[in-house]
């Protein structure tokens, strides 16, 4: 990116000069933030053998994109690099916004059910990118905990135990913990397996409303159906990026069996070093 | 009336060494009962017990070293268990162990050296001092240590709260919002070990566990939220302590071991009664609910 060009006095002259164009090019800023998220050829590896493998493009700000792929495709590892949970074997991942505003809801999330620790509580630990180990819990963070526990359609079970919860139900309250980190890009991972239709409508309904506000959501899946209905745009991989673009293009017959025919061919442990 | 003051306020009247031992044994109190709560939190609970092992050779060290001194004795078992204890959770992390067997390595090892320090120069005797204490002859400097490790618990603990609870629950979440985990287990580990040092003298590094471990698990069977668990953890133990004291100075019974089976007393009854989880509620068939 030439960056830092425009700002300088020699590109900044002519912009000055001509102050009656609107469609003056955008700053270097705006065209960082307006994109989200930039992968350039991005590898990641487990032990060499790659899992995400040599993978480009950008998310726009405010896109709402299903990741798909057969089972091992690296959808899960592409994710946690994004959270910055994994490093990056190859290529970067590059950010238009702050890293730390990046919500991240795990496939399994290996939490002990039986913890004494009520539904609000578990909410309020979405505010910990503010008060942090040590600061007081505000009033209006707290109002904000109940605000999103009943936005996800558990009014009333504020203070219920989570133990006492169903599985459908925990969802909700992680997501209403994602909700309360006031994050700038979402990452779902399988955010609705093992969670039934009316739980997943009203979920997809605060996924919406994320995008409405603003959010850019990245989400992994595996019911095809659903991404067609419900996400405008779909990221096709199986470890190598197979399409990326609008949900119903992406997700042709052709691509798909593009990607079954690649996860076909990972089972070889005899592997050459990738010369790209 | 007469009764009840000859019975629980005479021998803490009368004896400067009851005096001593209540006091040694509330101090422990307030640190074991939150300590005992996070370790039945994290799932550590025998852990505690094979850290208590690690100290054993580095209090055999200091025995060697300087003779019966409780300064290095306890500075030896320090840190010699925080070793242990530090590179079993660091092993953890970085190989495929899961703590719990690291921590058992590395403590077998330290027991066996353990006892054959003891034995090079010392009796079966002071090999049981360490085990399981003297509560009747505790020193000024012990008082101390113990004071000043039950202070020290209090506030370490105040600033990890937080940070331990997430990393119980969600290590995950707590890794991707940025917070130090490790640092506060470190912190706890370490917290686990200076109590367990600070009770040698009184209790036995073996009997330190009980106080730490029984109270906190009664809590759990009592209630459901962590901050009560700890008061309550507290307020048992603490409990405990004073009916162990008395009971085992009119029955001429060892003390440091009545006070852990005061506390053993009460984790039974939480067991058969308790409002959260105890057998009685079990076993008693309440008419079922409309919804």
């Amino acid at each position: 990116m030439g960056g830092g060009l425009v700002g300088s006095p020699v590109e900044a002259a002519p912009l000055r000069a001509a102050p009656h164009d609107h469609r003056a090019p955008a700053t270097p800023q705006l065209v960082r933030s307006a994109e989200v998220l930039r992968l350039e050829d991005v590898t990641i590896a487990y032990d060499r053998h790659p899992v995400v493998h040599h993978i480009s493009g950008a998310f726009q700000a405010r896109s709402l994109t299903a990741l798909v792929g057969p089972n091992g495709a690296g959808k899960s590892t592409l994710l946690k690099a994004i959270a910055g949970l994994l490093p990056v074997t190859a290529g970067e991942i590059r950010f238009g916004i702050d890293r730390r505003a990046i919500g991240y809801l795990p496939q399994v999330v290996d939490v002990d059910r039986s913890f004494p620790l009520r539904v609000v509580d578990v909410v309020d630990f979405g505010h910990w990118r503010k008060i942090g180990a040590l600061h007081r819990l505000a009033r209006e963070d707290r109002a904000a905990s109940v605000a999103a526990v009943a936005a996800v359609g558990l009014a009333g079970l504020e203070h219920q135990p989570i133990g006492k919860l169903s599985v459908g139900q925990f969802q909700r309250v992680l997501f209403a913990r994602l909700m309360v980190q006031e994050a700038a890009l979402i990452l779902l991972d399988e955010p609705f397996n093992a969670i039934d239709q009316k739980t997943t409508a009203d979920l997809m309904d605060v996924v919406r409303g994320w995008q409405a506000e603003g959010r850019t959501v990245i989400a992994a899946l595996h019911d095809l159906e659903q991404v067609k209905r419900d996400f405008p745009d779909a990221l096709l991989m199986a470890r190598e990026l197979v399409a990326w673009g609008p949900a119903r293009q992406t997700l042709s017959d052709e691509n798909l069996a593009r990607a079954r025919a690649l996860a076909g061919g990972w089972s070889d442990p005899a592997a050459a070093i990738c010369a790209r | 009336m007469q009764l009840v003051h000859d019975v629980l306020a005479q021998p803490f009247i009368e004896f400067g060494f009851m005096r001593r031992a209540l006091v040694a044994c509330l101090a422990l109190s307030i640190s074991a009962g939150p300590i005992g709560v996070f370790l039945v939190l994290r799932r550590m609970s025998l852990m505690g017990d094979a850290m208590s092992h690690a100290i054993l050779p580095g209090a055999a060290i200091g025995f060697l070293v300087a003779g019966l001194s409780l300064w290095a004795m306890s500075l030896g078992g320090l840190v010699v268990a925080l070793v242990v204890a530090l590179s079993a959770g660091a092993m953890s992390r970085v190989t495929p162990l899961k703590e719990d067997a690291a921590l058992a390595g590395f403590f077998l090892i330290s027991l066996a050296l353990g006892v054959l320090l003891v034995s090079v120069k010392g009796s079966s005797v002071d090999l049981l001092h360490i085990l399981f204490g003297t509560l009747l002859a505790v020193s000024d400097s012990a008082l101390l240590l113990i004071a000043g490790a039950s202070t020290v618990t209090v506030v370490a603990l105040a600033l990890v709260y937080r940070t331990l609870i997430l990393e119980c629950f969600d290590p995950g979440f707590l890794r991707a919002v940025g917070g130090r985990g490790g640092l506060a287990h470190a912190t706890f580990l370490a917290l686990v070990v200076l109590n367990m040092v600070a009770a040698m003298q009184a209790l036995g590094t073996l009997m330190a566990i009980g106080l730490m471990m029984l109270p906190a698990t009664s809590a759990r069977l009592w209630t459901i939220s962590i901050g009560r668990m700890v008061g309550l953890a507290v307020l048992l133990a603490m409990l405990s302590s004073v009916a162990g004291l008395i009971v085992s100075y009119h029955v001429n019974l060892p003390s440091g071991p009545s006070v852990i089976l005061a506390a053993g007393c009460v984790y039974l009854v939480s067991l058969a009664v308790g409002s959260n989880g105890g057998l009685l509620r079990r076993y008693i068939r309440r008419p079922h609910l409309e919804h």
